[in-house]
């Protein structure tokens, strides 16, 4: 049987990864990527600690439930953050978020 | 830890996740990530099986690697220029050295017990299946509310994301 630490380990080695890939990329999309993957960590931390824990006998579904709902709110979060990259790219040519600059000062 | 058929896939869905994971962040073509990220995703839904969660695992082949990854194809696709196919990188050594460090207090919070014990072994059986998540959805007592907001938050970003990407002049 797999001991839970090491779902806890795969989880932060992959958010680490997309902490990574959100830092360095220059690409909006590439840095969209990134958080995708920090959201999966997530799920996979949030599904191991609902599993390993006494609530997994019984019918609370808490951690089960919360990760349909962060399913839910990356797509949201992707969907509209892909439709604001288009329409930047549309206006400003560009899809580094460096060179979105009209609002500084 | 004995050798068997969970412990096999555990070792086989880690590597195609944060394989997939190394591979979205270090590949330079935008396309190729995309691949490597519908890789990573699939690893992910892998453990979700092993977790005995098998209506997320569904879940997360569909939305994802069906309805996200697709998405981020399409906008590599559309917001391509041709002097910028290959990417490059800015800040690589702090952002290398931020992750790890992140990593480390991670791990270090994972694997030293400050929070107490873990449970080591899996809770024995689980009786959930994908009605009861059904029921305790729309239940009085259960995820009701959490419910008809996700719906609501989906409904208005499926509308924002249509309205902010619709071209002006059409």
């Amino acid at each position: 049987m797999v001991p839970l630490w090491m779902y806890l380990t795969v989880a932060a080695a992959l958010f680490c990864i997309g902490v990574f890939g959100v830092l360095s990329r220059r690409n909006a999309v590439a840095i969209l990527m990134g958080v995708e993957l920090m959201l999966n960590a997530v799920n996979i931390n949030l599904v191991a600690f609902w599993r390993y824990s006494e609530t997994g006998t019984s019918l609370l579904l808490n951690g089960y439930a919360f990760t349909a709902f962060v399913l839910i709110i990356a797509a949201a979060e992707a969907a509209v953050g892909l439709a604001i990259i288009i329409t930047v790219y549309r206006n400003r040519r560009s899809v580094i978020p460096e060179e979105a600059d009209t609002l500084k000062g | 830890m004995e050798l068997n058929a969970v412990t096999v896939g555990f070792f086989v869905f880690t590597i195609l996740t944060l394989g997939g994971g190394i591979g979205v962040v270090t590949t330079r073509n935008l396309f190729q990530g995309t691949i490597w990220l519908m890789v990573s995703l699939f690893g992910v839904a892998g453990y979700f099986v092993l977790l005995s969660a098998p209506f997320l695992a569904a879940v997360q082949v569909l939305v994802y690697i069906g309805a996200i990854a697709i998405l981020i194809t399409f906008a590599v696709m559309l917001t391509r220029s041709v002097t910028r196919i290959n990417e490059r990188y800015i800040r690589t050594i702090p952002s290398f050295v931020a992750s790890l460090a992140l990593f480390l207090v991670l791990l270090f919070g994972i694997t030293v017990p400050i929070f107490g014990d873990y449970p080591s072994e899996m809770a024995p059986t689980v009786v959930m299946t994908t009605r009861d998540l059904g029921v305790a959805l729309v239940e009085g007592n259960g995820y009701v509310a959490p419910f008809l907001l996700a719906s609501v938050l989906l409904t208005a970003a499926m509308i924002g994301a249509i309205f902010i990407a619709r071209d002006e002049e059409s």
